[in-house]
């Protein structure tokens, strides 16, 4: 199973409501995955800076004077906010490649859950609403977000296999469904040079989009041709830096709903997912056909 | 008529009730409040009752139904009316995947649009969608009709046995062992009972018919190496 939730912002005056809405539409989802959960969060960012969201199991001990030591190893300023196991480092734009590098070398069992100007990907071992409130889900807000709550089936229930997986800077991808030969994926694309960390299906299905969009496709591109190279069930719905795609297999039995009011678009795993929100009543609801990459952005 | 609400009641109690009457009931007529989209409201209901659901509806709306008459005022989730004996379920909206799945008698009506795989495998229930449905529909139908008066997706009636689909618009292409069958009088007869039934002023004329080839599901000797 998992559940995924989406919620893209068309009306501003919402934006500092977003965590409130997704954190409801997300542990409205706990049934469908109860293991563990993420979210995607594109809040506001500064032009020429970069924010590196990491984690750490062992947060007091690697994330408290990673900032200073970060900095001066890659000679700029770096800020950082805390949030429970992860924080969000704040530096020059330029510097992103150098500073992953540093932080790997500095700290390696720091995970670096997303890159870009004003992505942040949170995810943990836990119940939905648990993990909502670890990371203070409900005050977040931003212009559009991702959640997925997430029910294992084929690798353990770890943080690293948990969603939102970063695919780019300010992408992330989120996944309903079981890829079937993500293990001869997973060797082709390590094979070519791709960083894959965990034994989980959709690492393989995010790397495997990345992988095509650094060799020149566009993220519409890259995910028309995951429907002929990724054999098996998905619903993904993926964040981009100025909106979100939803993208379902031919057979489409993995479940999903769009709600699209002038105020927001919205995407469920179930109609449940967006009963709360304002105006859902009267909302267009449908669902995404299958084979067919739907956007939305600003 | 009783008021039931989902939100504060919960679903285990409404369909407790629904199951508790029988039928000699005096209390036919049910209205449930506050559904949002929860999962299997009024299944198994095995009396004449009349459910009428305020919302959208989740999983499973209105399974193995006996005999009642459930009615969605707004769009059901995944299985509405799964494995149907009798009885009736209309959905005012649209119905997502699987609509009518296995059903064997009763009459389901989706004033929509029905997702993917409507009516798979059904055993005898009819079934009448006012706008279009997904692909794989009627997939291994083995009795009953399925009346569509909008679009069929991909791959109507895939490895079909005796059931009728009468489509009325567009057929974006037949599953195996699905072919375009001649419109008899007696089919005419048929589907004006069935669009009369659902409450619908579609002129048969209008529609095709289309059913089994019949070469797929008998063993046929000369395939016997491809076994």
């Amino acid at each position: 199973m998992c559940g995924i939730v989406g919620l893209f912002l068309k009306d501003k005056e919402l934006e500092p409501k977003l965590g409130e809405m997704l954190t409801q539409m997300l542990t409205t989802m706990s049934d469908r995955g109860p293991d563990s959960a993420g979210i995607a969060i594109y809040g506001r960012g500064k032009r020429g800076k970069a924010k590196l969201t990491v984690q750490s199991d062992q947060p007091d001990q690697d994330l408290g004077d990673l900032a200073p030591e970060l900095g001066q190893a890659i000679g700029t300023e770096v800020g950082i906010r805390r949030v429970d196991t992860h924080a969000v480092l704040e530096l020059a734009a330029a510097k992103v490649h150098a500073a992953r590098k540093a932080v790997r070398e500095l700290r390696p069992g720091i995970r670096v859950m997303s890159d870009g100007e004003v992505i942040e990907i949170y995810k943990e071992v836990g119940l939905p609403k648990d993990v909502a409130d670890r990371f203070d889900l409900s005050r977040m807000e931003g212009t559009h977000g991702i959640g997925h709550t997430r029910m294992a089936t084929e690798s353990a229930v770890t943080t690293e296999g948990a969603h939102p997986y970063s695919t780019g800077a300010d992408q992330c991808l989120v996944h309903n469904g079981s890829l079937s030969n993500h293990n001869d994926l997973r060797r082709k694309l390590m094979r070519k040079g791709a960083r894959i960390e965990s034994m989980n299906d959709t690492e393989v299905g995010a790397a495997y989009l990345t992988w095509k969009m650094q060799n020149g496709a566009s993220l519409g591109e890259a995910l028309d041709s995951s429907l002929e190279d990724l054999d098996g069930f998905f619903t993904f719905v993926v964040g981009t830096k100025d909106g979100f795609g939803v993208l379902r297999d031919p057979i489409a039995c993995k479940p999903a709903v769009m709600g699209e009011t002038s105020q927001y678009v919205a995407f469920g795993s179930e109609y449940r997912a967006l009963v709360s929100l304002p105006g859902i009543e009267d909302a267009s609801v449908w669902e995404p056909e299958p084979a067919t990459v739907y956007f939305w952005s600003h | 008529m009783q008021t039931y609400d989902l939100a504060e009641k919960g679903l285990r109690g409404l369909n407790s009730i629904l199951h508790a009457q029988d039928e000699e009931t005096n209390q036919t007529s049910w209205e449930v409040v506050n559904p949002r989209g929860s999962h299997a409201i009024a299944v198994g209901l095995d009396a004449p009752l009349e459910v009428i659901v305020k919302g959208s509806t989740g999983y499973y709306c209105a399974g193995m139904n006996q005999g009642a008459t459930i009615t969605v005022e707004g769009s059901a989730g995944p299985g509405v009316a799964e494995n149907m004996m009798s009885g009736s379920v209309v959905v005012e909206g649209d119905a997502s995947q699987y609509a009518g799945a296995t059903g064997h008698g009763g009459l389901l009506v989706i004033k929509g649009n029905a997702s993917s795989r409507c009516g798979i495998s059904m055993k005898g229930i009819d079934i009448v969608v006012h706008g279009n449905v997904g692909h794989m529909s009627a997939f291994m139908a083995q009795a009953g009709n399925l009346v569509v008066c909008g679009d069929a997706g991909d791959a109507l009636g895939d490895s079909i046995y005796e059931a009728r689909l009468f489509v009325r618009g567009s057929v974006k292409s037949l599953g195996a062992d699905c072919v375009e069958k001649e419109m008899r009088p007696e089919h005419v007869d048929i589907l004006k009972g069935l669009l009369d039934r659902a409450d619908l002023h579609a002129r048969p004329e209008e529609f095709r018919r289309y059913g089994s080839a019949r070469k797929l599901y008998n063993f046929d000797v000369d395939n016997v190496a491809d076994y």
